[in-house]
């Protein structure tokens, strides 16, 4: 598959939260830019919501050639098969030899759907996406991040989710110039197979965890929902969020949008620590991108160990209400 | 009412990571002896999906169906022990190698070969390749809905509902049948089957069936029909070293800790 034929550009869908672009919005967008450097094509951007004109400024300042703005009722919250629509229908215009979304609630149910709809190839939770020799690659982590695979697209377009924080977005450019294309919505098909009747957040305070410095998370080890009073206490003198593994969310010890893993969030903090967590890997790869890691275990052979910088082996109960104070008596001599 | 369960033999994600070994050249992962083969860990939390669904409603078949090596068999029997009806086998070497797309292919022919069914489920994603695109495939394949990521699956009359996972909370989906429904860990400990279950096991009705049985063109399944292509896999090299901070107290040891934090600029 050559990306410099006909089918040349990236579309990407870019989510907004609040109004604003969220941060991976961007960081496709950088991908998107180096991308169309191989593929010798336009970076279109597309974005769901009403009264969104100055944020597509904002989507061309950050990389985008064109924004198409999908403005309509039935279109500001997600419903798969309204926004397939939208999005099948931007690509049959623009023909991109590539389609990026991000690895969101959002993306990773949405992008499957177009890549089956286009009957071409599809690559998920990618670190990158490049073009080697005029075919689109892709690396990503699988055996729950035990292994790494480096995958070819057989097919145009190439159909990619990305995975939060691996690449970086680019400088903003307020002289850059592009177009805004308002979509004709009322021309795009309204049926919707499925009916959203309820939602329920849980707890702003850990919507934190992703763009949390410091993370304290909690697992297996603290042997139940108790132990995570402690893990607050010192979360709260670090000015941490608090996150868990995955079986910690399953016994119900806390909320499972604390959880921290392959298939919850991907965190990447300066400052990891992991309190009775074994490390199994799928917990690893939501955590392995943190600059420092320190772990608290009682089993000395925990697989955490071979990823922590520090390690301390014993009963958390033991040793963190010590760290909760030493931590304390720092902040004070620092005010 | 007929649900049908896709799922997928693995090797047991759970084993230690030391006996993980990737051969490079034939871009696999090595089973290695001893290591377990398991149901995916999501497609059991799957079929645990559908005998709830059964517990509730009553009269409802339970079918389970996978694409594999014989050795599937094993994964299939494991979910009739739970409570499933009947299991029906997808192997052929024309299979082999496939990728998300060729899999969603043949599961979704091979749904049209058992015909009759309400609901499909499966897990939200195979716990050894992590894509999570097969069971959206059959659905857009199959043309009919598919809600992702189920914390909890209710079936009333032709409607089904879905509590699905998202990133800061959940959301409560409906649909009519007939649909494809995947499921997240959410939804709880899959039953274990009892001793007593796991022999009527293996008197229960297993077809296989062959790419010729499904009437399938070779050169939509397996590696043949696969969309993407593996360039190279490999496990990444770990050059970590986890320094062990001792003390002869719990108090020492904290203290130690800060200290070491503090001397790197972590804290």
């Amino acid at each position: 598959m050559s990306v410099t034929g006909k089918d040349s550009g990236v579309v990407v869908l870019t989510e907004v939260e609040q109004r604003k672009p969220t941060r991976l919005a961007y960081e496709l967008l950088s991908v998107a830019r180096q991308l169309s450097k191989e593929s010798h094509g336009l970076v279109c951007a597309v974005m769901f919501g009403s009264n969104l004109q100055d944020v597509a400024q904002e989507l061309i300042f950050q990389g985008a050639d064109r924004v198409y703005l999908a403005d309509g009722e039935s279109l500001a919250e997600y419903q798969e098969d309204r926004w397939l629509s939208v999005l099948a229908e931007v690509v049959q215009e623009v023909r991109p030899a590539v389609v990026l979304c991000g690895q969101t609630s959002i993306g990773s149910d949405l992008a499957p759907r177009l890549a089956f709809r286009l009957k071409t190839a599809i690559a998920t939770d990618c670190e990158n996406l490049r073009i080697q020799s005029g075919k689109a690659m892709a690396t990503r982590s699988c055996y729950g991040g035990k292994a790494r695979a480096v995958v070819s697209f057989r097919q145009v377009p190439a159909v990619a989710t990305i995975r939060p924080k691996c690449q970086n977005p680019l400088k903003r450019e307020p002289e850059r110039n592009g177009e805004v294309i308002a979509l004709r919505v009322d021309s795009i098909s309204s049926v919707a197979r499925t009916v959203r009747v309820g939602r329920r957040s849980e707890g702003a305070g850990d919507a934190g965890l992703e763009n949390a410095e410091v993370v304290v998370a909690g697992g297996r080890g603290l042997n139940g929902a108790e132990g995570f009073r402690l893990l607050e206490e010192l979360a709260s003198v670090l000015g941490a969020a608090l996150g868990a593994s995955r079986v910690a969310c399953d016994l119900g010890w806390c909320s499972t949008t604390r959880q921290i893993g392959l298939t919850g969030k991907i965190v990447t903090p300066d400052l990891y620590i992991a309190v009775g967590i074994s490390g199994a890997s799928q917990h690893m790869a939501g955590c392995g991108g943190a600059k420092t890691i320190v772990a608290i275990n009682t089993d000395p052979n925990a697989n955490i160990f071979k990823a922590a910088r520090f390690g301390v082996v014993a009963d958390f109960k033991q040793v963190v209400p010590f760290l909760i104070e030493d931590l304390r008596q720092l902040r004070r001599s620092e005010v | 009412m007929h649900i049908i369960v896709c799922i997928k033999q693995i090797m047991d994600p759970e084993s230690a990571a030391s006996g993980f070994r990737i051969d490079e050249s034939a871009k696999k992962a090595v089973v290695a002896d001893g290591t377990p083969l398991v149901v995916s860990p999501f497609d059991a939390q799957a079929t645990e999906a559908a005998l709830r669904i059964r517990d509730e409603i009553g009269d409802c078949k339970i079918t389970i169906l996978s694409m594999g090596p014989d050795s599937a068999r094993e994964a299939i029997k494991q979910c009739l022990a739970m409570g499933a009806d009947e299991g029906v086998l997808l192997c052929d070497p024309a299979f082999e190698g496939a990728d998300s797309y060729s899999t969603a292919f043949v599961l979704a022919e091979a749904t049209r070969k058992i015909g009759d069914y309400d609901l499909i489920l499966t897990g939200r994603q195979a716990a050894d390749t992590d894509f999570g695109v097969v069971g959206i495939g059959i659905g857009e394949l199959l043309g009919i809905p598919v809600v992702t990521i189920a914390k909890e699956v209710l079936v009333h009359g032709r409607t089904v509902r879905v509590e699905r996972v998202l990133q800061d909370g959940f959301e409560t989906v409906e649909t009519a049948l007939p649909a494809v429904v995947t499921v997240s860990n959410e939804l709880g400990e899959p039953r274990y089957p009892k001793l007593k279950q796991l022999l009527q096991a293996a008197r229960k009705r297993m077809t296989v069936w062959s790419a010729v049985d499904l009437g399938v063109d070779v050169a939509n399944v397996g590696s043949t029909g696969a969309r993407l292509e593996i360039e190279k896999l490999f496990v990444p090299e770990r050059t970590n070293r986890c320094e062990f901070i001792d003390g002869e107290s719990p108090q020492q040891v904290a203290a130690q800790l800060v200290g070491r934090l503090r001397e790197l600029n972590v804290l």
